[in-house]
This record gives C-alpha cells, sequence and structure tokens, in this order.
C-alpha cells in the first residue's frame, strides 16, 4: 500500500513537469541554464541507473552474470541493434552466464 | 488516407511501433521487480515516461524505498518540462489539448515534431506519435506484465540482464561526443562509490546531484543529453553515432535549420 502512494505521487510530478512547460512564460526558454541541467541530469541518472542494476546488490557491489549481459548491451548498441534486441541480448547474456556457473 | 502522405504522420506511425514494442520489456521487468499488475499499468498510464518508470522499477528492483523511487522518476522526468516549453512555443496548443499534449509530451513525440519545418507537419508529428505510443505502450506494458508474472524465477531468464541492457539502451542515444560520456562515468563513478554507504536508491540521487552540479557549473551545450531513446528521423539518415553535425531534432529553438524535412525524401 505505501508503494501505491509513492507511485501515484511519482505520476503526478511527472505530470506536474510536462504541464508547467506549457505554462511557463516562453522568455525562460532564453535561459539555456535550466534546459542544461535537465539534460546533464537525464545523462548522469541513467549512467547511474545502468550501473547500480549491475553491480549493486542492495548495500553491497558484486561482480556477477549482470556485468556480462552489461558488454553484451553494449556490443548489442554498438551494432545499432534497436531497443528490444537489446534488452534480449542482455537478458540471453546474463541468462546464459548462470547456465554454466557464473552468478 | 491523405493523412498517411503526410511524411510526419508515417515517421509517427514508426516510432510509435518502435516505442510501443518495448512496452513488453518494461511490462515484464516491473512485474518482476515486485510491482503488481496495476501498479504497472498506472506507470504507463499515468506516469508515461519510459526513462521515468524504467527509473521507479529499477530502484524498487534494487531494494530501494520508494520514496527514492518516486524521486529518480521524477528528477529524471523534469526534461519534459523543457520539452512542454519547446513544444508550446511550437504548437501553441489551446484550451484542454494543452492539457492532454503535456501528458503525451516524451522524448519521441517532441523529437518527432521538432524535426518537421512545417508548423502543420510538426503538429501531425507530435500528436501522431504522442497518441500511437501511448496506446501501443500501454497495449505492450500489459503484454510484457501478463508474460512476466509468469515467468517464475527472474534471475534464470535473465531479467536483471535485460534490466542492465535497458539503462545503457536508453543512455546510449545520449552518449555522443567526449563531454556527455564524461558526465556519465563521473555519475557512474559517484554511485559505485556510494552504494556501500547509503541506503539503496540513494546512491541514484547522489548521482542526480552530481550531474546537476556538472550542468550548472560547466558550459556546455544547452540540449545535452535531450534525445529521444528511439529516433524518429535515424533510420533516414544512417550516420549518427561520432558525427559532429548530427541531423537530429536539434533544431528546438527555433533558428529554422532542422533538417528533418529531408525526412520525408
Amino acid at each position: 500500500m505505501n508503494l501505491w502512494i509513492w507511485l501515484l505521487l511519482a505520476c503526478v510530478l511527472a505530470y506536474a513537469w510536462k504541464l508547467v512547460g506549457y505554462f511557463v512564460p516562453a522568455k525562460l526558454l532564453k535561459d539555456p541554464r535550466m534546459s542544461r541541467i535537465a539534460g546533464t541530469m537525464t545523462i548522469g541518472l541513467l549512467a547511474s541507473l545502468t550501473i547500480v542494476n549491475t553491480v549493486a546488490s542492495g548495500q553491497t557491489l558484486a561482480a556477477d552474470a549482470r556485468l556480462g549481459a552489461l558488454a553484451a548491451a553494449a556490443v548489442a548498441l554498438a551494432f545499432r541493434a534497436p531497443f528490444l534486441m537489446v534488452v534480449v541480448v542482455g537478458a540471453g547474456a546474463a541468462a546464459l552466464l548462470r547456465l554454466i556457473g557464473w552468478n | 488516407m491523405k493523412l498517411l502522405a503526410s511524411p510526419a504522420v508515417r515517421v509517427g506511425i514508426s516510432i510509435s511501433i518502435a516505442t510501443g514494442l518495448y512496452g513488453i520489456s518494461f511490462g515484464a521487468l516491473s512485474v518482476t521487480s515486485g510491482l503488481d499488475f496495476w501498479q504497472t499499468m498506472a506507470l504507463s498510464l499515468l506516469l508515461f515516461s519510459g526513462g521515468s518508470q524504467f527509473a521507479f522499477i529499477g530502484v524498487v528492483a534494487g531494494g530501494g524505498s520508494g520514496i527514492a523511487a518516486m524521486s529518480a522518476a521524477t528528477l529524471l522526468g523534469m526534461r519534459n518540462g523543457i520539452y512542454g516549453m519547446q513544444l508550446n512555443a511550437l504548437l501553441h496548443p489551446t484550451g484542454w489539448r494543452r492539457y492532454v499534449a503535456a501528458q503525451v509530451t516524451i522524448d519521441e513525440s517532441t523529437a518527432t515534431s521538432s524535426g518537421q519545418t512545417d508548423p502543420d507537419e510538426q503538429r501531425r508529428g507530435f500528436w501522431t506519435a504522442g497518441i500511437g505510443i501511448y496506446i501501443l505502450w500501454n497495449l505492450f506494458t500489459a503484454v510484457g506484465a501478463l508474460a512476466g508474472s509468469g515467468l517464475g524465477d527472474p534471475k534464470q531468464w535473465g531479467l536483471d540482464g535485460a534490466a542492465v541492457a535497458a539503462f545503457l539502451a536508453l543512455l546510449w542515444p545520449r552518449l555522443k561526443g567526449r563531454e556527455p560520456a564524461a558526465i556519465a562515468v563521473v555519475c557512474a563513478l559517484a554511485t559505485v562509490l556510494a552504494v556501500p554507504f547509503v541506503p539503496a536508491g540513494v546512491p541514484i540521487l547522489i548521482a542526480a546531484v552530481v550531474a546537476a552540479l556538472i550542468g550548472w557549473f560547466s558550459h556546455g551545450r544547452s540540449d545535452e543529453g535531450l534525445e529521444p531513446d528511439v529516433d524518429p528521423y535515424d533510420t533516414h539518415h544512417g550516420h549518427r553515432h561520432g558525427d559532429k553535425n548530427r541531423d537530429k531534432p536539434r533544431d528546438l529553438h527555433g533558428d529554422g535549420n532542422g533538417q528533418a524535412g529531408k525526412a520525408s525524401t
């Protein structure tokens, strides 16, 4: 139940961000700093989410099959595979590595 | 059928299919992260922003608290506000349309619209991609959520690896050139260093603060990092990685030199 509250709050705030853009005066667009921060934060958050999902297990760091998934996904992306294919490749690499005994 | 003659509508439809399809991976990962079917659907129906949705379930999957998940999703949603400003200047929606437009303001609809030069095409591109992705994304989220709940042990299927791949794929198109790559590396390092010392989920927020500070104090392109996960105009142009004069829909500030009008050729 607790998770529902944060989830719905996240939904409200996401819509608020979107809506704010349509109601702020256009001259704010001329300040490039906000848009720059939105951009650097997008990169930083996605990089952080990538690495957390690769090496973190709760509060400990671990080197396991997920590292293989990261490498395989990078190769797929370098070959310009579409998003869904990259995800399947990542899953396949992790599953395969576990099958041959690397956790 | 006249609508199908519009290049923006055609691009909008193809981007809707490509983006909508990966809703399957969101749905499947969400239910294996511990959210139930309706929580998963609520994210796709109400939050509707791929990066933020993956962020929310990514934090939950890592054992993070609800408030950390909400914070990561919200910080990642800030760029949609920037898109909203750009689209408002481009399309001037009025009345109730403004409220609908806001909900479908995401990377892909913004890119489809701003990649066109003709105002009518910009409008058609935005609405086709926005509504199209909304419908298909939710449809395929449901498919993924139903399929995912029948999978049993998600690790056996490598679904944690799928999450890693999904985040890397979201990040990848934004890493063009040295600067964004450096930001990514610094934030990844900050995250790894923070993991042992703070509760799960918090390292991601620390990285967000680091990234915001970089954005505040450094001077670089003001649209760095604002790229769609799936690029509507990519297939029409071929080369994109490492190309300095990328003809991505960069012309958001209206100098009239966006090249995407060429997408129709």
